[in-house]
């Protein structure tokens, strides 16, 4: 009668739960590559006071190529743009800059997008068909359409981006929660806790939406991506944050006129949001590769 | 089946409603604003008050939303505030050129990634499929705009075999089109050609490929026969929805390229107020992604024998 | 060349010293070890074992595909005198489906689901003859004619998702006959029917092996069926053949511990849970990198001897005397069967308390909204889903009530009604003298919410993967309000480990780090942590390895009679339900067609649909003799059920139009046991009893 004993493993505390998923990850060679990116980024962002070489809004000298010498020591490796800043310490404080608001945006898209999707897949009927409704017509605007229009109408701040982000979103994270929701709701265990009277929200909560988190925080690295791509987008329309704060895609659209000549004053910042795109792209494979195998 | 598609039809309009109404209380909900965006800045309170009194902005707003719907069906956006015509006027012309960019790009996007997600699918994990996946990522990670920029930097400056403009200001240039269709296919194809992938990785797991390559049939058979029709059902909707990118992503390439387009033609609406345009942009651009869809799922249930017969 | 095939008279196939193991990113999985075959013409060898012997693998490696990370390692595959391993892809192709075909467990997996079923035959023998389109149609039409589809016409045009699971299975089955192939493989082609259906089926396996002399290796997890569709077995266990002889000698003369574990453990209708209880095999399946040195049962064998069976490789030796009858065990002829008295599980038999649970004509309608033309025309919107009519059955303390049914006989809908997922559309449910029909689970109290609980039939799916095992059950303790204080709560998640014999650490397990039957285990204690008057079974153990099933069968039984809990056991399984159940309801569309104790139930007089089912159940035993019965067409759908008697549309012995226009009576045979038919009481009395037993003795008398 006795089952076969196997070595007791002793409770994990969550952090080392989630030192042993990012160990898993190593399986993935295009994952690590991924994470190497996205770290290098997140360092930079961080420690971009003391790795800019200048401040990012002074006018030093205008229009100069990369690797020259600044008049007082050092060196402007990336070059200067035409109103004389240096290129690199604008990337560097521009990371800063989307690293804060796509990740924020991407978080609070989320945040709406969760309990539309739990309830609409959870509790079906009437409210299903509403909220599906509802994401059905924001889904039909073409997305940069949609925050076009809604730039242009409440106008360019990094409040505003963060919002129409959100709203532009959170539909598409509501249809695949329902989904993911509609799949899991008919486990047993989801029956059994049905069976014992657990109230419909604990059962949103605690019984479906953990079994969820695989597909959603891969899901949510390709958003982040995407996300950091609209905010580049909106800059290099001109819709973006306001100047003189370094942004990439403003960056982008205010050399953009001169980038025949001078193309290294375009080419380094579509470089570098290209580049932080790919790293959450690739984490994002990395992950589904490593959960499909689990 | 039939009953189906008039639902969806049905969906459709009713989508088309509500997206008119948002539209309508988001742009014209304040006839100040209105008056002001119309007539100027500088403009007199008592002016306002008179074109308001003429263009009937005192009534009460379903009236006003009845009526603006009603132009809208015959096809009477009103005028341009910035080109003092017909909003018809400019955008038909504008539409037509962004659908040559877009026929362009499917054209291109289509074939490419179909037969490298299928060739990828086809053999899971192989070296083929690796580089496939890798290289699509990596091109639907560049941003339109950069690879805007980095395209013309190669083909405009260092080449110098493209033009950087695409104004098209002598009349229609194939060469001019080349570099914008390059840079929204290039974005374009890797989500594709993943899709593709990944529906065809997943039928050549299916039971009944076993049964088929079990059967005795050639390898070429299988796939042909067996694979393909069943793997090309989701690479099918998501074309369809692809469509809805598009329109996102002239936006971008327009403006970076002075294409004449509608995407540049918002875009330039919005940075200028100008309402009766962007109004009139955006049901076009909400009209194409909802029909798109409609033929999309409408598509899906005719190819899927499971959905059509039962 | 195929013709050429077809001639030849020596051994069809023959497997020598086969190894077969995958290759992971752990290393080299062995997953068959050291397997020998030789099939002739007309053989029928049947493979049998749990879930992971490598049984499937063998039919893969047969037809040469292992996928990307599987292949052959020793040994070798030899078909009509050609090493398969040799063969290029081209020759192979011209194997396969032609020389060599197969049956696959789930039919509608098997076929694609975008093509008609006609062109999936036609391009069989397309692709393997000379022959063109017309001829092609006509060898289909004929073979679906052969495996008794009716209306072959309008099964050619239909897509697979069109017809019966049990056609789409006579499709595959034509499928594979149509280039009349020498060596057809089955694996486990009727698992995924119905019980009267996969009869069908069985008989028509047994006939075509007649019929075209087509050898056959017969892939099942199941001992009955072996039974009725083979000449010879392999026992298989954890990638070895244990055990191999003809049908008789292993099933009646089984040397290997591991078979002779296997036949105590089931079911058979010798088995009782108080004179003869069943025999769990302890322990559990090993994972093919865990396996002992030595014999791979060892660690299970209650006849295990340190440094015999722990060194080397156990050899295949030959029972003395029984000339094919081989077995992997070095002290087959150490072992004193007669002298070897496991302890069974089951025990003494307990009264009967008083009536915790009375149905009255309770119905369960479910509304569905039709939106076809049709429907819109004539104005009726709304059909009926007649999922339970007219359901009274009573089941009192201590009891086991069994529920019997094939899938859409109602048996869910009636188990949500009771749990209160469901409120029923008419009739009564007393429980506990209360009428609980119209109380949703949210009305009820916790401690009437905690005293009828359920126990869950996929252990992959009957625990939260995200949640520790102790989380899981502290909250059933919590929330029904057994106890509140921390401490105290942890205290009785300890108490439910040990009442259903796990390890106490096993609190801190997710549920991944276990076993189907320890999931199961982990089931069962979250139903009792609320001591629970009722418990509602839902077949239970059907998902586990049949080693298993009798260990987590016996335990529910010991739990329920320690607690005196009344325990409704809902299964298709009647082999199951003869050994442990009280008392027994029949169902089928919706109605119950008869009910009563478990020995009027198994006995006649019958309802037509009992005898059937039972005619139906694969016994593995060769001292039965059964009646054979075989329901003529599909289960009709519960959207559309036909009218009068609801079993009409397949009764073997329907009086006639009274059958299909009068809704049949319920009439009370003994007291308690009543039969719905409209055939009088004394005819049904006189039909023989469906399971015979020509040895009698080997049986004392069980019922």
């Amino acid at each position: 009668m006795s089952e076969q004993t196997i070595e007791i493993p002793r409770r994990e505390s969550s952090i080392l739960r989630a030192i042993k998923s990012v160990a898993l990850l190593r399986e993935s060679a295009v994952g690590m590559v991924g994470l190497a990116i996205v770290l290098f980024w997140v360092l930079v962002a961080l420690f971009a006071d003391l790795l800019a070489p200048f401040p990012p809004n002074a006018t030093i000298m205008p229009l100069v190529m990369p690797g020259t010498e600044a008049p007082d020591g050092g060196m402007f490796l990336l070059g200067t743009d035409h109103i004389g800043r240096d290129i690199l310490s604008r990337i560097m404080h521009g990371a800063r800059q989307v690293l804060i608001y796509g990740p924020l945006a991407t978080v609070c898209a989320y945040s709406v997008g969760i309990p539309m999707g739990l309830a609409a897949g959870y509790v079906g009927g009437l409210t299903d068909e509403v909220l599906s409704f509802i994401a059905n017509v924001i889904l039909s605007f073409p997305v940069l359409v949609l925050y076009v229009i809604i730039i242009a109408t409440i106008g360019a701040s990094a409040v505003n981006i963060v919002i129409a982000v959100t709203f532009a979103s959170a539909p598409g994270i509501m249809r695949i929660v329902r989904g993911l929701v509609l799949d899991l709701r008919s486990r047993e265990y989801v029956f059994a806790a049905q069976t014992r009277g657990e109230p419909p929200w604990r059962i949103m909560a605690v019984e479906i939406l953990p079994n969820a988190r695989g597909p959603l925080i891969v899901d949510a690295c390709l958003r982040l991506g995407y996300v950091i791509i609209t905010i580049g987008v909106l800059g290099f329309l001109g819709l973006g944050l306001p100047p003189p704060d370094p942004d990439w895609g403003g960056m982008i659209n205010e050399t953009r006129q001169m980038a025949m000549a001078f193309p290294h004053m375009a080419l380094f910042p579509c470089l570098a949001i290209s580049s932080l795109v790919l790293g959450f792209n690739l984490l994002a494979d990395g992950l589904r590769e490593v959960s499909l195998r689990d | 089946m039939m009953i189906f598609v008039l639902r969806r039809c049905g969906t459709m309009v009713l989508t088309m409603l509500v997206v008119s109404l948002l539209l309508f209380l988001l742009l014209e909900i304040s006839p100040g604003n209105v008056a002001t965006k119309v007539l100027g800045p500088y403009s007199s309170e008592e002016q306002r008050n008179l074109w308001l009194e003429a263009h009937g902005y005192f009534d009460p707003i379903y009236e006003r939303y009845f009526r603006w719907l009603g132009n809208f069906v015959i096809g009477d956006f009103g005028d341009s505030i910035r080109f003092k015509v017909p909003v018809g006027e400019v955008l038909w012309p504008r539409l037509a050129n962004t659908g040559i960019l877009a026929l362009a790009t499917l054209g291109v996007v289509v074939p490419v990634s179909l037969i490298l997600g299928v060739l990828a699918g086809m053999r899971e994990g192989s070296t083929l499929d690796r580089t496939i996946s890798v290289s699509s990522i990596v091109t639907t990670s560049v941003p339109e705009f950069a690879s805007a920029v980095l395209l013309s930097a190669v083909f405009v400056f260092l080449l110098d075999i493209l033009p950087g403009t695409s104004g098209m200001s002598e009349g229609f240039d194939l060469k001019q089109l080349i570099l914008p269709v390059m840079v929204l296919a290039v974005y374009d194809f890797g989500y594709v050609t993943r899709m593709t992938r990944a529906s065809m990785a997943e039928v050549m797991l299916t039971h009944y490929i076993r049964t088929a390559v079990l059967k005795g049939l050639p390898y070429k058979t299988v796939i042909a026969r067996h694979a393909l029709r069943n793997a090309l059902i989701t690479p099918f909707t998501v074309i369809m929805l692809q469509i809805n990118w598009l329109l996102s992503g002239v936006i971008v390439v327009e403006y970076y390229f002075a294409y004449k387009g509608f995407g540049a033609l918002l875009l330039e609406a919005s940075l200028n107020s100008d309402i009766f345009v962007i109004e009139a942009c955006a049901m076009v651009a909400v009209f194409v992604a909802v029909a798109t869809q409609t033929i999309a799922d409408v598509g899906y249930t005719y190819l899927n024998p499971r959905i059509r017969f039962s | 060349m195929s013709t050429n095939g077809k001639d030849y008279d020596g051994p069809i196939l023959e497997c020598k010293d086969l190894s077969i193991s995958y290759f992971t990113r752990a290393g080299e999985i062995p997953a068959v070890v050291d397997f020998n075959l030789t099939l002739r013409q007309g053989d029928s060898v049947g493979l049998v074992g749990e879930s992971g012997c490598g049984k499937s693998t063998v039919a893969m490696a047969i037809m040469q595909y292992m996928g990307n990370n599987g292949g052959i390692v020793g040994g070798s595959i030899v078909y009509k005198g050609r090493d398969l391993a040799t063969l290029s892809e081209e020759e192979l192709r011209q194997l396969r489906g032609n020389e060599i075909a197969m049956v696959y467990q789930e039919p509608m997996a098997a076929l694609n689901p975008s093509m008609t079923l006609g062109r999936q035959l036609m391009e069989v023998p397309l692709c393997h003859e000379d022959i063109n389109e017309e001829e092609a149609y006509s060898r289909a039409i004929k073979i679906l004619a052969d495996v008794h589809l009716p209306d072959p016409e309008r099964v050619m045009s239909s897509y697979p998702h069109q017809i019966s699971g049990g056609q789409q299975q006579r499709v595959v089955i034509a499928m594979a006959l149509l280039s009349n192939p020498s060596l057809l493989l089955l694996d486990e082609p009727t698992t995924a029917l119905d019980v009267t259906v996969e009869a069908g089926i069985i008989e028509l396996i047994a006939e075509i092996a007649k019929k075209f002399h087509t050898s056959m290796i017969y892939i099942s997890h199941n001992l009955g069926l072996i039974l009725a569709t083979c000449d010879r077995v392999n026992v298989m266990y954890s990638g070895q053949v244990v055990e191999e002889g003809t049908v008789d000698e292993v099933f009646d003369h089984m040397r290997h511990p591991y078979t002779k574990g296997l036949f105590s453990a089931i079911p058979l209708p010798g088995a009782d849970k108080t004179a003869r209880p069943l025999v769990p095999i302890r322990g559990q399946l090993p994972l093919p990198h865990e396996r002992p040195p030595g014999c791979y049962f060892g660690p299970r064998c209650d006849h295990f001897a340190e440094g015999s069976c722990n060194s080397g490789l156990i050899q295949m030796t030959s029972v003395s005397g029984e000339a094919g009858h081989g077995v992997r065990c070095c002290r087959w002829d150490d072992i004193d069967w007669d002298a070897y008295r496991p302890e069974g599980v089951g025990g003494a038999t307990i009264t009967q308390g008083e009536r915790v649970l009375s149905i009255n004509k309770m119905r369960k309608y479910y509304e569905i909204h039709d939106n076809s033309i049709a429907a819109l025309i004539k104005g009726n919107r709304v059909r009926y889903v007649k999922a339970n009519e007219s359901i009274s059955f009573e089941a009192m303390e201590s009891q086991t009530v069994a529920i019997v049914g094939e899938s859409g006989c109602g048996k869910s809908t009636f188990a949500k009604v009771l749990m209160g997922l469901e409120t029923a559309t008419d009739g009564e449910v007393v429980f506990k003298g209360e009428d609980v029909s119209n109380y949703p689970v949210q009305k009820r109290t916790p401690k009437q919410v905690g005293s009828v609980q359920m126990v869950f039939q996929n252990p992959f799916d009957t625990l939260n993967p995200s949640h520790s095992v102790g989380a899981q059950l502290a909250r059933v303790i919590r929330k029904f309000g057994v106890e509140s204080d921390k401490h105290k709560i942890e205290h009785r998640v300890m108490e439910l480990l040990d009442l259903v014999k796990l390890p106490r650490d096993f609190a801190r397990r997710r549920p991944r780090q276990l076993s189907g039957g320890q999931k199961q285990r982990v089931g069962i204690a979250r139903a009792f942590a609320g001591n629970p008057s009722m418990v509602v079974a839902d077949e239970p153990v059907s998902a586990l390895d049949v080693s298993v099933q009798a260990a987590v069968t016996g335990l529910l039984m010991d739990i329920q009679r320690e607690f005196r809990t009344t325990l409704l056991f809902i299964s298709h399984d009647l082999s199951l339900v003869r050994y442990l159940a009280d008392r027994v309801v029949v169902m089928y569309l919706g109605h119950i067609v008869e009910q009563g104790t478990t020995d009027e139930v198994f006995s006649p007089p019958y309802h037509p649909y009992t005898e059937a089912l039972l005619s139906a159940v694969p016994i593995a035993d060769t001292s039965i003799e059964k009646k054979r019965i075989i329901l003529e067409g599909n289960l009709p759908s519960v959207i559309n059920p036909p009218k009068g008697c609801p079993f009409n549309t397949r009764c073997q012995r329907k009086l006639g139009s009274i059958c299909e226009t009068e809704d049949p009576p319920f009439v009370e045979d003994a007291s308690g046991h009543v039969i719905s038919c409209h055939i009088p009481m004394e005819e049904l009395r006189k039909v023989e009893p469906v399971i015979k037993m020509h040895k009698e003795e080997d049986q004392p008398a069980a019922e």
